[in-house]
């Protein structure tokens, strides 16, 4: 097996033992990137010189004894999270060329944890979309049918891993854009709580639903890398101050016991027959490993989606004004005035969907409609987290579908945009509520594609839900299963 | 009514042509301007129908009784989270203005502003 | 038709924290462009803001200071508009759930007392600054400094209950003098510390409902924001005389010319947009915490009041007067320090030392007497140094040279004559001097009195004791 095959944990044993070194391991995910990223297109920047002088330090850590689980591991990083020194774009024209003069908190972390920085990885544009196809430095494609989007909006980071061009990487989650990228590729994705990481450093879309997840091979990974990037940020006014468990103490267990419930609006939503088969064997695994299954009920699920299209295009209006040409980013030349130049700067610099969204959250809170709309969204928000209080009384975790249908070709829903949105049915009410959910494969269509299989858990319970999905991973093979590239 | 104790002007929505269209070009112009974006005739043309069907399928929400209902505007149930009146360590100027567009002798420089 | 001007004032004031509001940059007034920044205040992507304590703290101080209600849940709200002076396009500020509501401040106009309701006290950040430069080579042009946006403010806005320019100045007068006494403002005007916008309308006197109200900006004193009321009443007043209507606008005040100018057809409708802050979790005030800050409030204005009246024995109006900023009531019982007599101290700053600084329109604070120089002063007409009468010249050099009475006196030989035989001696002059005034006086016509009198102050240069001149003129006579 190549290195860049291989998971985080399995490379970890193989530096601390000195039977590799990181300069070897981040060649080698190098050369991979070489070889497939221009048909992959999951990076928008790569960073191979960066890359490798921290892996070279790396080594010297690991000489003396001072590894950590990601120290001289090679990841990527959503083009959402600043990296200071190097370019981050949001997959916008508008920030082409910013150049952030601070790291996230996320950043700060992992660089501490001494691991390998690739590369920013390919996005939808400020985090809005379900494909990648609103990155204006083009598309990604999904490393299993290269004409087929790899989800979003975190789609790089999520073919990054699938096609092996890192180990892991970060993304973020508003409305699902870690867990559907995660179901296109076949790879584990997860959302934390909300609060449970720092939001300080990640680009904001809609402020009170943004989390930042990471992507992995296989849950054990998932679990470093929310040990590496979970805690209170003095700096993040939301940062929950609550004391970081040991993620990878979850796993090792088994379900017997646990009480699994299966939203019963779930599969009558168009749902893709094949994604519901493979979700029901899935459920039938977790009943053999002796889990019981229970029917509960989200009743205000069917509301969900049109409570996030008000709040999150809402806050985004107000967190992308920020863009204006006068501090950063891209200013339109030859306008006469100020105006001129706000209109011009923003016309050019924002895609189709961006200015979609700001049009419609600007509308929503606007004078008159603030109530009827971004008001009253916010009241079934807390019906919908109500509905989740409940199931939770009678469940250890839900299981459901992380989408209603494997990736899509390129193109078919970009003209759409209520089509679009509509992948995410099964995502969004768990950012409404703030909770964590992770998304794992579970099998594959009859042409190959990867099927996601969603996992929700209540409030700061990471725990259960890295217990179920480690338990169902180890019990199947769908996780050993990678691209032809 | 929204309470409006600032020195702000209202906003009154100009009459619908199509009292089945939840927005008119017109609303989408004005959206525009205070979202400082502009359209070509087209992409407004091809907006206020987008805009439109997305209003359309909100309007759901009407289906749902709220009136006994909290909003929830923050995930987290936190309250108080402050930090001590401490001077830190600012930027210094030269990277405050490293990505500026116009820089100009440690200022921003923008275009005039009609005043 | 009699109008009656109805008037609503709102403050915005800087508060005296050590760093900004959101983040840990320096408040401090006057350093070089954009080197008091930082990713938060200059709305970098993925910044965030998290509160300065004080400020809250100070909020709940002056709310206390002006019987506000204190919320028990408050929270901050985006005010959403496009400038360049405001880095992240909205602005933190409070909009439904503001930290105070429903308090008042106590003014006095001509002996009149009044209360002005406050509407509310809520926190929010400053902007930048922008510098205009019409003339540049590339083309006019705006420059930003962001040194003061996140700079924490409070703004008050009262209820429209002023009803005159006069009322109006009065009013911010104390309002400043009461942020002032809490520490929690400086009160300059002339730096930006303390700003003032206007709402005024008119009504016929005895109607209830309001008129159209005209908003105004850019009055940068108190006597700017009394002129540009003034100015106000007087064009409403005009139109509607005309049978016109006033327009609802916003018109700037123009210092130079006197008078107040439409912005219309300049400014857009204003959407502002608020919602609730997302970065930002709500407020749950603490009653005790409360109380602790109002243990630990200074003495307030109208409690110094009331202390001077009972413990100097002074008038109300007096009283009023010293109490009107902290400085000035600190100058006065400085000088009781050195001389104890409350009346006299107080007639003289209030006649002698306050006309002064108000010719110059300075404050108090650049006063170039020293309290201890003026006390010294008195001191000396206590002692029959100097008469009252040369004191007061004596002290128009104190002030204009800041040098001590003892040197001037001596300087310029004004040390009152007390001594018997000088004064008889200039006497005795005087009314051989003027034998048919003394025929006059003695038949009857007593108002010759004050002409020797004045003769023999005369013949002294000013400094004979005029008691003791009484005596003996009368003696002679």
């Amino acid at each position: 097996m190549n290195l860049y095959e291989m998971t985080a944990h399995r490379l970890h044993d193989l530096l601390a033992r000195k039977e590799i070194t990181s300069r070897e391991l981040t060649e080698s995910v190098l050369k991979r990137v070489e070889e497939v990223e221009g048909r992959i297109h999951a990076y928008i920047t790569l960073t191979p010189d960066m890359a490798l002088e921290q892996a070279v330090a790396a080594d010297l850590r690991i000489q003396k004894g001072e590894a950590e689980p990601l120290t001289g591991i090679p990841l990527a990083v959503k083009d959402v999270i600043c990296t200071r020194g190097v370019r981050t774009t949001c997959g916008s024209h508008i920030l082409e060329n910013f150049i952030p003069p601070y790291d996230a908190t996320v950043t700060e972390k992992l660089k501490a944890a001494g691991a390998v920085f690739i590369g920013k990885t390919n996005m939808d544009e400020f985090a809005m979309g379900s494909s990648t196809e609103n990155s204006f430095y083009g598309p990604s494609r999904n490393p299993w049918d290269l004409d087929r989007i790899p989800g979003g909006s975190s789609g790089g980071s999520a073919a990054a891993v699938a096609a092996d061009e890192c180990i892991v990487s970060l993304g973020s989650d508003t409305g699902g854009s870690i867990r559907q990228p995660a179901a296109c590729c076949g790879v584990v994705g997860m959302k934390p709580t909300y609060g449970r990481v720092s939001r300080y450093g990640l680009v904001a879309f809609a402020s009170s639903l943004d989390q930042i997840g990471p992507f992995s091979k296989d849950v054990r990974d998932t679990a470093l890398l929310l040990n590496a990037i979970s805690g209170h940020e003095p700096r993040d006014s939301t940062s929950v101050d609550l004391p970081v468990p040991d993620y990878t103490r979850a796993l090792g267990g088994d379900v017997r016991g646990m009480v699994l419930g299966v939203p019963q609006e779930t599969f009558g939503k168009g749902i893709d027959p094949e994604v519901a088969g493979s979700v029901r064997e899935a459920i039938e695994v977790l009943i053999k490993l002796g889990a019981k299954i229970v029917d509960v009920s989200l009743p205000h699920s069917d509301y969900a989606l049109a409570v996030y299209y008000i709040i999150a295009p809402c806050e985004a209006s107000s967190n992308l004004a920020r863009y204006d040409g006068v501090k950063y980013g891209f200013r339109a030349g030859g306008g006469e005035d100020l105006l001129d130049m706000y209109q011009e700067t923003r016309w050019q610099g924002f895609g189709a969907e961006v200015k979609r969204r700001i049009m419609l959250g600007t509308y929503a809170l606007s004078a008159g409609y603030y109530d009827a709309y971004y008001l009253k969204a916010s009241r079934v928000r807390t019906l919908i987290r109500k509905d989740f209080e409940e199931a939770f009384r009678r469940c250890d975790a839900l299981i459901l579908p992380t989408a209603p249908t494997p990736a899509f070709r390129l193109g078919e829903k970009v003209d759409d945009p209520l089509q679009m949105y509509l992948s995410d049915i099964f995502t969004i009410p768990c950012n409404l509520a703030g909770l964590p959910g992770l998304s794992l494969p579970c099998g594959f269509t009859g042409e190959g594609l990867p099927i996601g299989l969603q996992i929700l858990g209540n409030f700061f319970q990471e725990e259960k839900i890295l217990r179920v999905a480690w338990a169902f991973e180890q019990n199947t093979e769908h996780h050993l299963r990678k691209p032809i590239l | 009514m929204k309470k409006d104790t600032s020195l702000c002007y209202h906003f009154f929505k100009p009459s619908l042509g199509d009292p089945k269209m939840k927005i008119s070009g017109q609303e989408v112009e004005h959206v525009a301007l205070l979202a400082r974006l502009k359209f070509s005739q087209a992409e407004k043309e091809r907006f206020t129908t987008q805009l439109n069907s997305i209003l359309e399928y909100m309007d759901k929400l009407k289906e749902l009784d709220t009136s006994q209902v909290e909003p929830t505007f923050h995930a987290v149930t936190r309250k108080n989270v402050f930090r001590e009146d401490q001077v830190l360590p600012s930027s210094p100027q030269d990277l405050t203005l490293s990505n500026a567009p116009d820089g100009d002798r440690g200022f921003f420089r923008v275009p005039k502003i009609i005043e | 038709m009699e109008y009656e001007p109805v008037i609503g004032l709102e403050v915005h004031a800087q508060l005296l924290t050590r760093s900004k509001i959101f983040c840990g940059c320096s408040t401090l007034f006057g350093a070089e462009a954009n080197t008091h920044t930082c990713p938060v205040c200059t709305g970098l992507p993925g910044s965030l803001p998290v509160l300065n304590q004080k400020v809250v703290e100070f909020t709940v101080r002056a709310a206390l200071a002006t019987r506000c209600k204190i919320a028990p849940y408050s929270q901050f709200a985006r005010k959403n508009y496009f400038y360049p002076d405001l880095p992240k396009g909205y602005q933190i500020s409070q909009y439904e759930l503001p930290l105070s509501t429903d308090g008042y401040v106590e003014v006095q106009v001509d002996s009149q007392k009044k209360k002005i309701g406050l509407i509310r006290i809520h926190m929010e950040e400053d902007a930048g600054k922008l510098l205009h430069d019409l003339s540049s080579e590339r083309g006019a042009s705006s420059y930003v400094d962001f040194n003061r946006t996140g700079v924490p403010l409070i703004e008050i806005v009262s209820a429209p209950d002023i009803r005159s320019p006069e009322e109006a100045a009065a009013y911010l007068r104390k309002l400043r003098a009461i942020l002032m006494f809490l520490d929690i403002c400086d009160g300059n005007m002339e730096e930006g510390s303390f700003r003032c916008d206007a709402n005024i309308s008119l009504r016929p006197k005895g109607q209830k409902a309001f008129g159209v109200k005209t908003e105004l900006k850019n009055m940068n004193s108190f006597r700017n924001v009394q002129k540009a009321l003034d100015y106000e009443v007087r064009r409403q007043t005009a139109l509607l005389d005309q049978g016109d209507r006033v327009i609802q606008e916003t018109r700037l005040w123009d210092a130079a010319r006197g008078v107040t100018a439409s912005m219309r057809g300049k400014e857009e409708a204003h959407d502002y947009r608020y919602f609730p802050d997302p970065d930002l979790v709500p407020l749950v005030i603490d009653p005790q915490w409360v109380e602790k800050i109002r243990a630990g409030l200074p003495e307030l204005p109208d409690q110094k009041k009331g202390r001077f009246i009972r413990d100097y024995g002074i008038p109300e109006y007096d009283a009023e007067i010293l109490t009107s900023s902290k400085a000035l009531a600190n100058y006065y019982e400085e000088c009781l320090r050195t001389y104890n007599q409350p009346k006299i101290v107080s007639n003289w700053i209030m006649s002698e030392l306050l006309r002064e600084l108000k010719r110059d329109e300075r404050e108090i604070e650049e006063c170039p007497v020293p309290a201890g120089n003026l006390a010294e002063m008195l001191k000396m007409i206590e002692e029959g140094v100097i008469s009252g009468k040369i004191a007061k010249s004596v002290f128009e050099e104190m002030y204009r040279t800041g040098n001590r009475a003892q040197e001037i006196v001596k300087e310029k030989g004004l040390v009152q004559v007390s001594d018997t035989s000088t004064i008889e001696k200039a006497i005795d002059q005087v009314l051989a001097a003027n034998p048919g005034e003394v025929e006059a006086y003695r038949k009857g016509k007593d108002k010759v009195f004050g002409f020797f009198v004045g003769q023999v102050m005369k013949a002294t240069q000013g400094k004979a004791n005029p008691a003791l001149v009484n005596e003996l003129l009368k003696k002679k006579l």
